[in-house]
């Protein structure tokens, strides 16, 4: 297969190696996260979290831990209940409350039960430990299966059930095209309750200035809708909060929500007077912060022809989003996005179900729910192939989405963009040296090892306008994710552009000078990018979805243009020519046909802010511009069949790892990995590169090492990272990137999501080479993670015959 | 317990604070140098963000008291610029080779690649693994992360060799 004949714009800056903005602060040890503020008066806050699982609070005696030398004040969850409003669920669940701290019943082990105020974190912890509390432990619902037919506890007990939601979806003629198809294959995946981890914990400061009645919040955030909620729960206006988004985040990838903190913070400096800071510790954020990720398991049947084209698929997913939903089972609804996969399936039954439990709460992660999901439909077209007896990478290919069919619409209604998935993952076989790799592992096999090659074909969403929402609560009436930029130019000529969000290792600042710089035949070097507080800065939905590229992008294009629209029609009067005349190249506005007759950027800006004279009559003073951009293709509520065109941009991806299993312990080794990505026009290659391989890790730590573990009464046995397993430089193999460039036709440059393309694929590749190494044994695990002892004892119990 | 006046010598400088007994060495860094640079990941010493230089050797600053560091040379990742203040080589190729994301990891990466290279000018990419297998990162997949350790050890030895 050839390479798409794609012809792309020679751009200076955009798809160049160049320098990122951020990077030069953080390698100085200058960035500014959110323990390094320091607020002038601050005090510290430790919580003391619940041991039980699920346990009635009798009775909170705080006398001594206040009477602790240093000890400011020790809050509990009656007393928050009375000052705030419940935290925000994505489901319309008004008997499901939920505050910082526990309020009459503690739901999860770790969950906090109250919160000390000392002079440091030292003192406030050694109070926590002498908050008296009397429980009244009670059994905890654990296992997420029960939760459907058997008599549980009941996680809330107003709620009356644990299930959160239920509902099902028929997409096309589902009965159809199963009574017709000749083949078909169930089977059950399932996916370890795992996430994400930064390794900076979440932490926020809060200041309540009493005299402008504003409380100044800095966070680690990653969070549509951060100051929205917090005026919604501390009961103020929205314009009495101001978030600092200049704190850099210590990594985020989804779960850096931290609402719950925040308000507790909040709460605590508006009552006593001083600012207020919560650094979780690690104990704090692994088992009571925002930590957890999906917990899934998947029941699907796929129907099939004799080619092993898929006609159909019917798919059960279970989650279990812990003991306060949040927006967690709103993850259910993001994979509808892209349900199956880059795959030209006919019709499609989606049950989705959300229930509760005594576990610690579930948060966004990456992919917002998708990766599990790509995950247990590439399973399935492996076992579309076994079942056939056919190649896999041939069903794949037989599948995908063929070039000339975009755009291609799915039948949950997203509009595929643009593509070439059968280009791609020829470039993945190549790079990989398929037939080589093959021969490696077979020869890795005749040495006594047990070795496997994988292959996984997978989407990335990007943009995220979330009118899936509106499928789980149909108060949830949002049709877009705004973002938006202003660009100014001073009169001396150089350009600062103010975005509207914090940062967490996307590189906002470089994207946006990249895009400006390029627009405007600026250097992006010289260009100032600063994050506007909340009450400075224009909309925003936050940096989730993969979307900064493409809504933030596309703002910065927009406004950019317009600045050079502004900058021709001044340069056009002055030099006495119909705009139309104007040429712009280089910084120098000629006039065609006379280039003696010019004016450089830097005049046109100085006649801008200084000249009135020589301005066009009417004209805006100054040189500025914003943008405000929608998703594209947003704006749409669902149709009557609950079809709706999702995220707008599809960025596509082929990995393919070599693993080795050891015989005798189960450990898996990835030797090799590789992966052809195509994202558009990549902004900047060495983010675009450096998410996709560090996505891939985050991958590999979910398919083979990472689980928040609980034992059957309800406590986590997974609480540090002695036993929460992040993959070292030893667990990662060098990962060979290979790029491909489609450009969307839905953004200003082409440009498509890449922060979450790595992770979508890399549980599905590592599971099927794995179980392609297993396959001699007739072994196939299709549980993640699947650990050295998962693999160990399958073993073991196949060759005991068991 | 009383507090403790302690003199390190951080980043080549004599600096004295008075600590708590129990404070670790790298809230000593933090909150009474205000040398932020070095950061807390986990407080149990496998993530490695907090390590810095004690003596020549890379240690977990989380896992030591500020007590113990007492009259011991550290050095930071403040302590890796130039003398004027410019990047120091190691940094510089981190930078180009864009060898982190959110940068929390990276002074931790930083001074484990530093004491690597001081050690062996000419690591392997195996070395430089096992070198900086102590510090989780969970943006890179590490991979920028070896080829700038690579890059400042190649341009160390034509440095050295043309010098």
């Amino acid at each position: 297969m050839a390479d798409a004949p794609v012809t792309l714009p020679n751009y200076r800056y955009v798809s160049r190696k160049r320098r990122t903005k951020e990077d030069r602060r953080f390698v100085s040890g200058r960035g500014n996260y959110v323990a390094d503020i320091d607020v002038p008066g601050m005090k510290h806050v430790a919580v003391l979290p619940s041991p039980h699982p699920r346990a009635n609070i009798v009775s909170i005696d705080t006398s001594a831990a206040l009477a602790l030398p240093g000890v400011h004040y020790v809050l509990t969850g009656d007393e928050l209940a009375e000052g705030t409003n419940s935290l925000f669920h994505g489901l319309d669940l008004p008997n499901v409350k939920w505050y910082p701290l526990a309020v009459g019943m503690a739901r999860y082990a770790g969950e906090w039960v109250a919160a000390v105020v000392a002079d440091s974190r030292y003192i406030a912890e050694d109070a926590a430990e002498l908050v008296e509390v009397v429980y009244d432990s009670l059994p905890a619902a654990v296992d997420s299966e029960k939760m459907l037919d058997e008599d549980q506890p009941l996680v809330h007990p107003d709620h009356g059930t644990n299930v959160l939601f239920r509902k099902t979806w028929t997409w096309g003629p589902v009965a159809d095209d199963f009574a017709a198809a000749p083949h078909k294959v169930s089977y059950r995946a399932r996916w370890g309750r795992s996430s994400t981890v930064p390794i900076e914990t979440f932490g926020v400061v809060a200041r309540w200035d009493e005299v402008h009645e504003i409380i100044d919040v800095w966070a680690s955030i990653q969070m549509p809708q951060y100051q929205d909620q917090i005026a919604s729960a501390m009961r103020i206006p929205m314009n009495a909060v101001r978030v600092h988004n200049d704190v850099d985040v210590g990594g985020s990838y989804g779960v850096k929500r931290g609402i719950k903190h925040t308000i507790l913070v909040s709460y605590l400096a508006k009552k006593l007077g001083f600012p207020v800071r919560f650094i979780e510790d690690r104990l704090d954020n692994m088992s009571g912060g925002d930590a957890h990720g999906p917990d899934r398991i998947f029941d699907i049947t796929m129907a099939f022809d004799d080619r092993g084209v898929v006609k159909s698929m019917k798919i059960r997913a279970l989650d279990d989003v812990g003991a306060y939903p949040g927006r967690a089972p709103l993850q259910l609804g993001k994979p509808m996005t892209a349900l199956c996969g880059p795959y030209r399936m006919n019709s499609i039954e989606y049950e989705a179900i959300s229930v509760t439990s005594n576990k610690t709460g579930q948060v966004p992660v990456r992919g917002f729910g998708q990766s599990p999901t790509n995950f247990a439909v590439e399973t399935g077209i492996e076992r579309v192939a076994k079942h056939l007896g056919l190649d896999r990478v041939e069903v794949r290919a037989r599948n995908l989405v063929r070039k000339d069919e975009f755009p291609w619409k799915i039948p949950p209604g997203s509009r595929y963009d643009s593509g070439d998935f059968h280009a791609v993952l020829e470039k993945a076989l190549k790079a990989s040296d398929w037939d080589d790799l093959i021969r490696r592992r077979d020869a890795l096999r005749a040495d006594g090892r047990y070795a496997g090659v994988g292959i996984a074909t997978c989407l990335e969403p990007g943009g995220g306008n979330n009118i899936f929402e509106y499928l789980f609560n149909p108060k949830l009436k949002i049709t877009t994710f705004v973002e938006s930029v202003l660009i100014k130019v001073d009169p001396t000529g150089v350009i600062t552009a103010v975005m509207s969000t914090t940062t967490s290792g996307q590189g906002h600042e470089t994207l946006v000078s990249t895009i400006a710089g390029e627009e405007l035949e600026r250097d992006p070097d010289t260009i100032r990018v600063t994050h506007g507080d909340s009450l400075e800065a224009l909309p925003t939905r936050s940096p989730v979805a993969s979307r900064m590229a493409i809504v933030l992008g596309t703002a910065v294009s927009m406004a950019a243009r317009e600045i050079k629209g502004k900058m021709i029609v001044i340069a056009a009067y002055d030099l006495g020519v119909d705009k139309d005349r104007i040429e712009y190249a280089d910084g120098e506005f000629a006039v065609r046909g006379d280039p003696s007759k010019k004016l450089t950027w830097e005049e046109v800006a100085q006649i801008a802010h200084k000249q009135f004279h020589r301005m066009p009559p009417g004209h805006e003073l100054g040189l500025q511009a914003y943008s405000v951009q929608q998703v594209p293709g947003g704006g749409q509520m669902p149709d009557e069949n609950n079809e709706v065109p999702l995220y707008p941009c599809f960025s596509f991806q082929a990995h393919v790892p070599l693993v080795e299993i050891d015989p005798g312990t189960g450990k898996v080794r990835v030797h090799d990995y590789f992966i052809a990505h195509d994202c558009g026009t990549a902004i900047n290659p060495d983010i675009v590169r450096g998410m996709i391989i560090g996505g891939v890790a985050h991958g590999i730590g979910a398919a083979l090492y990472e689980k928040f573990e609980y034992d059957g009464d309800g406590q986590l046995l997974a609480g540090t990272f002695v036993d929460y397993l992040l993959p070292s430089a030893h667990e990662i193999p060098p990962v060979t990137d290979v790029e491909h460039c489609t450009p969307s036709p839905m953004t200003s440059l082409g440009q498509k999501g890449s922060g979450e393309g790595g992770y979508l694929g890399a549980p599905a590749a590592i599971a099927s080479a794995v179980n392609d190494a297993l396959a001699p044994l007739g072994i196939e695990i299709n549980e993640l993670p699947i650990r050295a002892r998962d693999i160990e004892a399958a073993i073991h119990a196949g060759k005991s015959g068991t | 317990m009383k507090n403790v006046e302690i003199t390190l010598n951080v980043n080549g400088r004599d600096r004295t604070a008075t600590v708590p007994p129990r404070m670790t060495l790298v809230d000593c860094l933090r909150d009474m140098m205000r040398l932020t640079g070095t950061h807390v990941g986990c407080e149990h010493g496998i993530c490695g963000a907090c390590s810095v230089m004690l003596d020549g050797e890379p240690v977990r600053s989380c896992l030591m008291f500020a007590v113990q560091a007492a009259g011991h040379r550290i050095t930071t990742v403040e302590g890796l610029l130039n003398d004027d203040g410019t990047l120091g080589d190691l940094q510089d190729s981190f930078w180009e080779c864009h060898a982190m994301q959110c940068g929390y990891c990276t002074p931790g990466m930083l001074v484990a690649s530093h004491a690597l290279l001081e050690e062996n000018p000419d690591p392997s990419e195996d070395d430089i693994r096992e070198a900086i297998s102590g510090n989780l990162c969970r943006c890179t997949g590490y991979q920028q992360i070896v080829e700038a350790v690579q890059m400042t050890g190649k341009r160390r030895r034509e440095g050295a060799s043309h010098g």
